[in-house]
C-alpha cells in the first residue's frame, strides 16, 4: 500500500512537473545570447513633441500610414491627432476623425459647431506609441513576440504574433491594434527602419511646425535631448508605471 | 474601405463621444465564452472531487457523470481561444515559446496538466470497465466490435490486471488525482480572472480579488450545470423506462435523484453567496474610493449597463434563483428553472466583466458599444457572432455524447471508486 | 507492486517530450533572451533586422534636389520653407524609375490642413494665414492663384 502510494505521489508530482519541463528549455537555449546583448547600447530613442506647435494639419498621420503600409483608408493608425477645444461652459470637446489623416479643417466636432468665441482654450495633441521602458504590452504577450530592442524602441514580430489581442488590452494609451493586412498586433515604431539607418521618423520628417521631435536621450549633445532634460517635460498617464519615452511640452490637464 | 479589408473589431463597435482611434472591442464574444466554458470545466471537476475527496457518499451519481462532463467541457474551454484568434494556426506558439510573464502564457501549461489529470482519473476511475470490454468483445464478432474493442485496447493502456490489489491501487490513485486536480482547476480557471484582473490599463479589470471571484462564480456555474444536465438525462431515462412499462423502477431512480439534487443544491448556494459576496465588494469598494476612473464605471455600470448588471446579472441571475432554491418545497421543476437562472446570470457576469471593461475608452472620454453580429456574413461575424457562441455553447454535449459511448458514466452499475 | 498505476505517466511523459522535440524543429534558433531581461527582451532576434530592412517610402528633400533643384532652392527660399515636398506630391519611392510621375495632390483640401481658419488661442493654427473655406473662392483650386513652392508670388 505504502509501496502504490508514492507510486502514485510519483506520477502526480511527476506530471505536474513534466508539463512545466519547458520552462527550463527555453532558459538553455537563450543564456548565451543574452550576455552577448548585455553590453550597452549607445541609443536610447525618445520623442519630443511640441503641443503649442501642432497645427492638426494630419501631414504626419498621412505621411505614417503611407511610409508604414497601413491601409490608408482603415480607421486604425500608428499615430493620431487629437483635438482638444474647452468652452466657456467648462466643457470639453475632443475628436480625431480618422485619427486625424485628412487635418482639421472645420471648426465642427461631431456635428457641434464650435464659435471661436465659445472658446476657453483649444489645441492639438499628436500621440504615438510611448516606447515605454515598462511596456506593458509586451509584459503580457504570451510568445514573446513583441519585445523591447536595446535601443528602447518596441518591436511586433509579424511572423511569430498569434493575435491574441492581449497588448491590444495591456496597452494604457491605446496604441496597438490588428493591422488589416496582416492579421497581427501592429504599433508606432518610431519608424525603425528609418531611424536605424540615420533618417528621421516619417511624421517627424513631415512635420513643417517642428511639433514632432525624435532624441537619442544617451546623446547628450542631441538638441532634442537637451531640450527634454533642460525644459519642463511632461509625459501621458504615468501613474501606470509604464515610464513612457514620448515627452511633451505644453501638455494640458485635459489631455487623456 | 475596400471590402476584402477587415479592421477586426468595426463591424460590431459604436463608437460614442471621444475615443481613441485605435480603441474597438477587440475581445467580442468568444472571449465571454472562454471564461464561462473554462467555468464550467473547473465547476464540474469540483463537484466530482467533492465525492472522491471528501467521501460525499450521496454525489455518487452526479460525481462520475460530473468528471466525464467536465472531460467534455475541457476542449471546448480551449475553442473559443482558437475562434478568437487572428492567427490560430499559430495557437502552438504559447507551448513553444511561452513568455512566463504573460497570463495567457499559463494557459497551455495549466491546460495541458488539468487535462492529463481528468484523463488519468477518468482512466483510474473506468480502467476495470475498459478491460472487461475488451475480454467480452472478444467473443463478439464483426467489424465495429472488433474497432470498438481495439479503441478498449488502447484506452487500457495495456494495463490488464484486474486483481482487487489492483483495482484498490486505482482507487486510491483517482482519490488523489481528485484532491491534486481541485487547485489545478482552481487554478486554471483562477488565472483567467489573472488574465482580466492584471490588466492595469483597464479600470474595470483591475481588481486582486478579481481571481478568486472567478472562482467562485465557475464552480457555480458548473455544479449548476451538472445538475441540470444530470436532471434532463435522468428524466429523459426514466421517462424511456416509462414507456417501456418499468414504472417503479423510473419512480426509483427519481427518489434516488432527490437525494442528490438537495446535495449539490447546498453546495451551490454556499458558493453562490460567496460569488455575490466578493463581487458586491468589489463594486463597493470602487465606489468609496473613487479613483480617477469611477466617473466613467459608475456612468457605465449605473447607466448605460445597468440592465445588463443589476436587472439581468445580479437580479435575475443570482437573486430570483436563490429565493427559488432556498423556498420550501422545491419542486424539481422549480429547482431546472432556478439553476437555468444561476448558469445565465454567471455568463451575464463574464459578459458584463469582458464586454463592459472594453464598454468605456481608455481616455475616460468616450462610450463603445458592442453589437453582437447575429446574422454572420463572413467568418468574422460567424466566429465573434450568436452563432460562433451557439457553437461553443453546443459542443460539449456532442463531445458528452461521444465520450458515453465508451465511458459510460451514466450506467448505474459502473464501477466506481 | 502495481506498476500500471505509472502508465498514465508515461503517457503524459511521452507527450511533453513530444512538444520538447517539436519545438526544435519549429522555433527558430535565435530565439531566446535578448534584451534587458526574460521580460521584455524574450524574443527572436533576426526581427530586429527585419524591421530595420523594411523599405523607406519617404526619401526626403535631399533626395528631390537632385533632379529638382530648381524647385528645392525656390522653395527654401518661400515661406514654405518647411513644407516637405513630398506632402503634396506624395511619397518618392520609386522615382522615377518605376513611378515616373508622382500623384501630385492639389486638392483644396490638402491646403485647408494648415489654411482653414480655426481660431484656437493655444496652437499656432490660430497664427497662420488662413481663409474660411466657404468665403474664400469656393469653387477654385488654390493653385489657381497661388503657387505652393513661393505662396508670396502673384500667379494672377
Amino acid at each position: 500500500m505504502t509501496c502504490s502510494r508514492r507510486a502514485f505521489l510519483k506520477d502526480t508530482v511527476g506530471g505536474t512537473l513534466a508539463s512545466v519541463l519547458p520552462l527550463s528549455a527555453f532558459t538553455i537555449l537563450s543564456q548565451d545570447e543574452a550576455k552577448a546583448a548585455i553590453a550597452e547600447s549607445k541609443v536610447r530613442w525618445a520623442f519630443l513633441v511640441d503641443t503649442t506647435k501642432c497645427v492638426g494639419c494630419g501631414l504626419c498621420v498621412k505621411a505614417c500610414k503611407n511610409e508604414n503600409e497601413i491601409p490608408y483608408d482603415a480607421p486604425v493608425t500608428r499615430t493620431w491627432v487629437e483635438r482638444y477645444v474647452v468652452t466657456k461652459d467648462g466643457t470639453t470637446h475632443i475628436d480625431s476623425p480618422m485619427g486625424g489623416r485628412d487635418g482639421f479643417i472645420t471648426d465642427t466636432i461631431r456635428d457641434v459647431e464650435i464659435d471661436s468665441d465659445e472658446i476657453d482654450k483649444a489645441f492639438f495633441v499628436p500621440k504615438l506609441c510611448n516606447q515605454c521602458d515598462n511596456p506593458a504590452c509586451v509584459q503580457v504577450c504570451p510568445v514573446g513576440a513583441t519585445y523591447q530592442t536595446d535601443d528602447g524602441v518596441v518591436l511586433v514580430d509579424r511572423d511569430w504574433c498569434i493575435g491574441c489581442g492581449y497588448c491590444i488590452m495591456a496597452c494604457p494609451y491605446g496604441v496597438r491594434f490588428f493591422h488589416p493586412d496582416h492579421k497581427v498586433a501592429d504599433k508606432c515604431n518610431f519608424c525603425y527602419h528609418r531611424i536605424s539607418n540615420g533618417m528621421q521618423p516619417a511624421c517627424v520628417e513631415c512635420c513643417s511646425f517642428g511639433a514632432r521631435r525624435i532624441a537619442n536621450l544617451k546623446d547628450p549633445d542631441d538638441p532634442v535631448t537637451k531640450t527634454i532634460t533642460t525644459e519642463r517635460v511632461a509625459v501621458l498617464k504615468d501613474e501606470y508605471g509604464t515610464k513612457p519615452h514620448v515627452f511633451y511640452l505644453g501638455l494640458d490637464a485635459n489631455v487623456r | 474601405m475596400t471590402e476584402d479589408m477587415v479592421v477586426h473589431g468595426v463591424e460590431w463597435t459604436v463608437k460614442e463621444l471621444f475615443v481613441y482611434p485605435n480603441e474597438f472591442i477587440y475581445w467580442s464574444i468568444q472571449i465571454v465564452m472562454y471564461p464561462y466554458m473554462t467555468g464550467l470545466v473547473a465547476g464540474a471537476f469540483v463537484l466530482s472531487s467533492l465525492y472522491h475527496v471528501f467521501g460525499q457518499k450521496d454525489l455518487k451519481e452526479i460525481a462520475q457523470f460530473s468528471l466525464v462532463f467536465s472531460l467534455a467541457l475541457l476542449p471546448v474551454a480551449a475553442i473559443p481561444l482558437l475562434l478568437h484568434l487572428q492567427q490560430p494556426l499559430r495557437a502552438m506558439e504559447p507551448l513553444l515559446t511561452p513568455h512566463f510573464t504573460s497570463a495567457i502564457a499559463a494557459f497551455g501549461i495549466v491546460f495541458t496538466a488539468y487535462a492529463l489529470i481528468v484523463l488519468s482519473e477518468i482512466w483510474f476511475v473506468y480502467r476495470k470497465y475498459f478491460v472487461e470490454q475488451v475480454h467480452e468483445l472478444k467473443t463478439k464478432s464483426g467489424l465495429s466490435n472488433t474497432l470498438t474493442r481495439t479503441v478498449y485496447r488502447v484506452l487500457t493502456i495495456g494495463a490488464y490486471d484486474v486483481s482487487d490489489s489492483a483495482i484498490k491501487v486505482d482507487k486510491k490513485a483517482a482519490t488523489i488525482l481528485a484532491a491534486v486536480g481541485i487547485p489545478v482547476a482552481c487554478f486554471l480557471h483562477g488565472y483567467a480572472g489573472f488574465i482580466f484582473g492584471s490588466v492595469k490599463a483597464n479600470a474595470l479589470w483591475m481588481s486582486p480579488l478579481m481571481p478568486v471571484i472567478f472562482i467562485m462564480s465557475a464552480v457555480v456555474s458548473g455544479i449548476a450545470l451538472c445538475m441540470l444536465t444530470y436532471i434532463v438525462i435522468m428524466e429523459w431515462q426514466a421517462f424511456r423506462q416509462k414507456r417501456g412499462g418499468g414504472v417503479a423502477e423510473a419512480g426509483e431512480i427519481k427518489g434516488a435523484e432527490k437525494e442528490i439534487i438537495n446535495k449539490a443544491t447546498r453546495y451551490l448556494l454556499g458558493f453562490l453567496v460567496a460569488a455575490i459576496s466578493l463581487e458586491l465588494l468589489d463594486l463597493i469598494f470602487r465606489g468609496y474610493t473613487a479613483m480617477k476612473s469611477w466617473d466613467i464605471l459608475r456612468s457605465v455600470m449605473y447607466g448605460k449597463d445597468f440592465v445588463n448588471i443589476f436587472v439581468l446579472q445580479y437580479t435575475l441571475g443570482n437573486l430570483v434563483p436563490f429565493v427559488l432554491l432556498i423556498l420550501p418545497g422545491r419542486t424539481l421543476r422549480r429547482t431546472v428553472v432556478a439553476l437555468l437562472l444561476v448558469l445565465f446570470g454567471v455568463f451575464m457576469m463574464r459578459w458584463n466583466v469582458v464586454i463592459g471593461g472594453q464598454a468605456f475608452s481608455l481616455s475616460f472620454s468616450g462610450y463603445m458599444h458592442y453589437e453582437i453580429p447575429l446574422i454572420p456574413h463572413s467568418v468574422e461575424t460567424f466566429k465573434e457572432g450568436v452563432f460562433g457562441a451557439l457553437t461553443v455553447m453546443a459542443l460539449p454535449f456532442v463531445f458528452f455524447w461521444i465520450i458515453n459511448k465508451f465511458v459510460p458514466s451514466l450506467r448505474r452499475d459502473a464501477e466506481s471508486t | 507492486m502495481k506498476w500500471h498505476v505509472l502508465r498514465p505517466l508515461w503517457v503524459a511523459i511521452g507527450l511533453i517530450g513530444l512538444i520538447l522535440l517539436s519545438r526544435q524543429f519549429i522555433v527558430p534558433d535565435d530565439f531566446g533572451v535578448h534584451g534587458k531581461n526574460f521580460t521584455y527582451g524574450y524574443h527572436r532576434l533576426s526581427n530586429i533586422q527585419e524591421w530595420k530592412d523594411f523599405p523607406v517610402k519617404y526619401l526626403g528633400r535631399e533626395s528631390c534636389i537632385e533632379c529638382h533643384e530648381e524647385n528645392v532652392q525656390m522653395l527654401n527660399a518661400s515661406t514654405h520653407v518647411n513644407v516637405e515636398c513630398e506632402n503634396c506630391h506624395g511619397p518618392s519611392i520609386g522615382h522615377p524609375d518605376d513611378n515616373e510621375f508622382l500623384p501630385l495632390n492639389t486638392t483644396r483640401e490638402l491646403c485647408l490642413r494648415c489654411h482653414a481658419r480655426l481660431d484656437y488661442p493655444n496652437s499656432d493654427r490660430g497664427e497662420l494665414l488662413s481663409i474660411v473655406d466657404r468665403r474664400h473662392k469656393r469653387r477654385s483650386k488654390c493653385t489657381r492663384c497661388h503657387n505652393p513652392h513661393d505662396p508670396t508670388e502673384d500667379m494672377r
